[in-house]
């Protein structure tokens, strides 16, 4: 399996072509000799620029009988039993993903004392929710949490698995993952199923701005991870179905760290949650000329976001980041500043009903996604606009 | 106590883009740096060496030039060098990936501590960490914020947890991923550039790993394939105004009253 080059169809002329052709330099032509090195991503961009001179061997058997394995899972996310909202979102994705070829949804949670908590994940949509409760699974310990998952996966046998990729979801999935053999597609930002029961992750990838289609064709189980807010919540339809209980041994606990203290952080002013986003990027050109995109927020009652750089000159909080590497936000109304709308920006905010975009550049990606995008400067857009406001009551 | 850190080159922009008409990826032209998140690993590695004098190694997968990032790491003041490179670990995923690093650091001699950074900005998974961890058989903890205590068998450390802050003891050896922004990260030191000369660089290949398998590394040992990159998608239902200023104001706000925000 690989990318195989038939140097025979291969000239100096065309190899200097293909070698420009690859995002990530990873070719090289030497002694008439073109060749493929470490830096390759497999992203395949060669393949369709060769002409046939470079062709994409897939491996023919697939050492798995897939059809042993069966049904969505989604591991339930919470905190002494208080389930994370992000569970909820990925039980409604679940149970599409589940409809294509008639699979069960499976919900599995773990902790201490939680069994009737564990009732609410069938309200939103799981088939059969399992639950592994012992006072030695209280606090989350990733040894023994691994070897749970591990004894879940080996009696059930679920298909694919999604994961909230919240910090314990990135601990958590990873560990399982590599302790099956298979693969893990970080942060998803959308989900498909096939026919045959494989699951296409899609996700932005290369660090650029670029999606990537990824799929984990030989290998059971399918484990991905997504965040908070890319799914909706589905609707909850009370269902008086029990929790199964799985055993738990003394094996399964054992653990090579121990818990000292936890200490409930006070709630940050999370963007996530809100309604009402203004979010201010690099075309607000000062500090103090945030206080315009401030008097905007401020009338629309709306919370401060803002893009990468600004957190980075330290105008802003970590936490008021929007994107790949910030918050994803799902508001009702955003309005994006001055934003180009870089594809780790876009990442956190595609779910938001209505996005507006004041930007002066008319080519600015960020037009893309706004729904309504107005091209002009945002020092004269937003005064007009406030005066607009003032006049008016 | 030994510590190892696990640093990686990644491209100096990540503006890579798809081209409209070709359907072609345009590669960034500017150069290499090491992944900024792993600057907050490495100094807090330093920090413990200056405190007691433990070695620091720093260990890296990737492409020849990825010695430019081990140099820039010695010249920070860790001591040693490792550089695993060879074509038979192109193409591979988080899976092949943290098995080639775990198969490195077993060549890199025993280690007590190991330390990762948060994620890196081109792989951006945040999950290699942990799955080395794995492959080594030691417990992880992720997002760490600080180190608070150490002995000879074990580190105390604080790990963020959604909205939790939660200390934990892990008992050696074991590797922690730590979050960005945690320290302040200390530059190369020219005086140190100056003594050390080229830096000494172990390189370990495929021939020097326990592990003779080619099916677990590379391509071969990548469960996940990359299926087709395509540039994101586009919003069909977008209306785009153009005009004066004030024309655009008024615009604005006959939206928001429309749908109902003011
Ligand atoms: C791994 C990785 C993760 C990342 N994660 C994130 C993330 O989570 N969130 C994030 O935001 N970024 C992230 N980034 C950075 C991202 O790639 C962009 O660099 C960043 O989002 C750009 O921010 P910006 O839109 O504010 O600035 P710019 O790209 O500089 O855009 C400024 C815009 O303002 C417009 N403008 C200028 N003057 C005016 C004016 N007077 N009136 C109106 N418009 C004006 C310009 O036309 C321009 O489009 C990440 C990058 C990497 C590599
Ligand atoms: N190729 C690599 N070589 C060494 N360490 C790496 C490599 N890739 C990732 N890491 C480590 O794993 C962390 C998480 O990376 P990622 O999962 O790619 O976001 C990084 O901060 C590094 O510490």
């Amino acid at each position: 399996m690989g990318l195989i080059i038939h140097n025979n169809l291969i000239n100096e002329e065309k190899a200097r072509a293909l070698m420009g052709s690859c995002p990530f330099g990873a070719m090289e032509y030497k002694d008439g000799k073109l060749s493929i090195g470490m830096q390759c991503k497999m992203c395949k961009a060669c393949v369709r620029k060769s002409d046939g001179a470079i062709t994409f061997e897939e491996e023919q058997a697939s050492l798995i009988d897939k059809s042993l394995w069966n049904g969505v899972l989604v591991f339930c996310e919470h905190y002494e039993g208080h389930i994370h909202n992000v569970t909820f979102e990925l039980l409604g994705k679940a149970k599409e993903l589940a409809k294509v070829n008639d699979e069960p949804v499976l919900a599995l949670m773990i902790g201490h004392n939680i069994t009737s908590k564990a009732q609410e994940l069938y309200n939103y949509g799981a088939d059969s929710v399992y639950v592994y409760d012992d006072p030695g699974l209280k606090d989350f310990l990733i040894e023994p949490y691994a070897n749970v998952f591990e004894d879940f996966i080996k009696a059930v046998k679920p298909s694919a698995i999604l994961v909230g990729a919240t910090n314990v979801g990135r601990s958590l999935a990873p560990r399982v993952a590599a302790r099956l053999h298979t693969g893990l597609t970080a942060d998803c930002t959308s989900l498909e199923m096939t026919e045959s029961k494989d699951l296409v992750q899609i996700r932005p990838a290369f660090g650029g701005n670029i999606m990537a289609r990824i799929m984990t064709p030989n290998h059971r189980p399918q484990f991905c991870t997504v965040r908070y807010k890319i799914f909706s919540k589905p609707p909850r339809i009370e269902s008086d179905k029990k929790p199964i209980a799985m055993t738990v041994t003394p094996q399964m606990l054992a653990s090579h760290a121990r818990i000292e203290e936890i200490e409930v952080k006070s709630p940050d002013v999370d963007i996530s949650e809100a309604d009402v986003i203004v979010q201010a990027g690099r075309g607000v050109k000062t500090q103090k000329d945030l206080e315009l995109v401030e008097a905007l927020a401020a009338r629309l009652g709306a919370r401060m976001a803002c893009t990468r750089p600004l957190v980075e000159n330290g105008w802003f909080s970590a936490k008021q980041q929007i994107g790949l590497s910030g918050r994803t936000v799902k508001p009702k109304l955003l309005i994006c500043v001055g934003v180009s709308g870089a594809v780790q920006t876009v990442a956190g905010m595609k779910g938001s009903d209505c996005i507006i975009a004041i930007n002066s550049d008319p080519e600015a990606p960020i037009f893309d996604v706004a729904h309504y995008g107005l091209v002009g400067d945002l020092y004269k857009i937003i005064p007009s606009f406030l005066k607009e406001l003032d006049n008016v009551q | 106590m030994n510590i190892l850190v696990c640093v990686k080159q990644v491209p100096g922009s990540s503006a890579v883009k798809v081209d409209d008409k070709t359907g072609l990826l345009i590669r960034p032209k500017k150069g290499n740096k090491l992944n900024p998140y792993d600057l907050f690993a490495l100094q807090a590695a330093l920090d413990i060496k200056d405190c007691d004098g433990s070695p620091v190694s720093v260990l890296t997968m990737g492409p020849p030039q990825a010695m430019e990032a081990i140099s820039e790491c010695l010249w920070m003041g860790c001591d040693e060098g490792f550089l695993i490179t060879d074509r038979v670990f192109g193409g591979a995923d988080v899976l092949a990936t943290s098995y080639t690093i775990s198969q490195g650091i077993r060549k890199a001699g025993a280690q007590d501590l190991i330390l990762c950074g948060k994620q890196t900005t081109d792989g951006d998974t945040a999950q290699v960490g942990a799955e080395v961890a794995e492959h080594l058989g030691i417990p992880h903890l992720s997002n760490v914020i600080s180190i608070v205590r150490r002995d000879e068998s074990s580190v105390t450390v604080k790990a963020l947890q959604e909205n939790l802050i939660v200390t934990e003891t892990l008992e050696l050896p074991c590797l922690l991923c730590l979050d960005a922004d945690i320290n302040t990260p200390r530059l190369p030191s020219y005086k140190r550039m100056k003594e050390m000369g080229e830096a000494k660089v172990k390189v370990l290949t495929f021939a020097d790993f326990e592990d003779q398998d080619k099916s677990h590394y590379g391509l071969k040992g990548s469960p996940t394939q990359v299926q087709k990159v395509f540039p994101p998608e586009k919003n069909d239902n977008r209306v785009l105004y153009k005009g004066a200023d004030d024309k655009l104001a008024a615009k604005l706000s006959s939206i928001l009253k429309e749908r109902k925000f003011i």
